[in-house]
């Protein structure tokens, strides 16, 4: 029986299709779920994808975090269950408060596209054991609400126990404090960066480089193996 | 009927470039000694039913919770009378 990973479908997503092709490639089972619907029919991990959910009226991630789906999400999340949140998903879990600080506007105001170079800092997580710390990697990168922000004292404490695990190198896209690109929680169950590992599984496609691909290895082992 | 005003401001410690960049263009427009701009929200809720303690407290529990995110804004709860809103409008 190989591993089932939910993928959430809100009003909005964009990248959710490619998600579970990258699911898929990966060799584990993508499953389709649905914003509407609690029920998440035993995965073993979920992931919330880009997009602009609900239009991303209010702040990004904010209305889709009172989704029926992210009720059981929130809760099941607590309980340990490995959650990525790309992009959109990201600014989710934040505003669901299952990962520190805010999204905001990215500081020059442009939506921004590009292969974005990154630090793995952290390859102890659910979603980066197929990595190695202090690995550089390109993921593509498109946003308009990118700019990670918490007060110093949480992002110390990030930085104390080792839960910023992506930073942006050479080029910081977005203001992010820190240059921070993606964090995870005290459990390293959750997980949320703003850059798209699920644009970069095949090489012929955009850079040719398939750097995303590790994210969902890595999650398929720690399942397998667990 | 009462309306209840909320109003959102990103924390005066949070890089507001929207405003930032208003805040340029004034010059340009003419407007010489505004120092800085920040640019915030409005809501505004129309309530059925008296604005009692308790309507207040729900609407104050609402913009904690959803209106603002209180890591990055603060809120400010007010109520406006409509009688005031019809005169204001005469």
């Amino acid at each position: 029986m190989t591993a089932r990973i939910g993928v959430v479908t809100f009003p909005g997503s964009l990248d959710d299709r490619d998600t579970q092709r990258a699911i898929r490639l990966a060799g584990a089972e993508p499953v389709a779920l649905w914003h509407k619907d609690k029920d998440l029919h035993q995965v073993d991990a979920v992931v919330l994808p880009g997009g602009f959910s609900y239009g991303d009226y209010l702040r990004a991630g904010a209305i889709s975090r009172f989704s029926p789906v992210m009720e059981t999400v929130i809760e099941q999340a607590k309980a340990g269950l490995p959650v990525l949140g790309i992009c959109n998903g990201f600014q989710v879990l934040t505003e669901a408060h299952l990962l520190p600080g805010a999204m905001l506007g990215n500081d020059h105001l442009h939506f921004i596209c590009r292969d974005q170079k990154l630090r793995v800092e952290n390859a102890e997580t659910a979603w980066t054991g197929d990595y190695r710390a202090g690995q550089e990697i390109h993921i593509p990168l498109k946003n308009m609400d990118g700019r990670y922000v918490a007060d110093a004292y949480m992002l110390d404490k990030l930085e104390a126990e080792g839960r910023v695990v992506f930073r942006y190198l050479d080029f910081n896209p977005n203001g992010s404090l820190r240059d921070i690109a993606g964090i995870t929680n005290e459990a390293g169950n959750v997980v949320g960066l703003m850059p798209h590992p699920e644009h970069a599984v095949e090489p012929l496609i955009g850079t040719g480089r398939t750097d995303g691909l590790p994210f969902f290895t890595s999650i398929l082992k720690k399942l397998v193996n667990a | 009927m009462a309306r209840v005003v909320v109003d959102v401001m990103l924390k005066p410690e949070i890089l507001d470039p929207q405003g930032q960049a208003v805040q340029r263009a004034l010059p340009r427009l003419g407007f010489d000694g505004i120092s800085d701009v920040r640019q915030g929200k409005r809501f505004e809720l129309q309530v059925d039913g008296p604005v009692d303690e308790a309507a207040l407290a729900r609407i104050h529990d609402l913009a904690e919770s959803f209106l603002a995110n209180t890591v990055i804004e603060d809120f400010t709860v007010r109520v406006e009378e409509v009688a005031e809103v019809a005169e204001a409008a005469k």
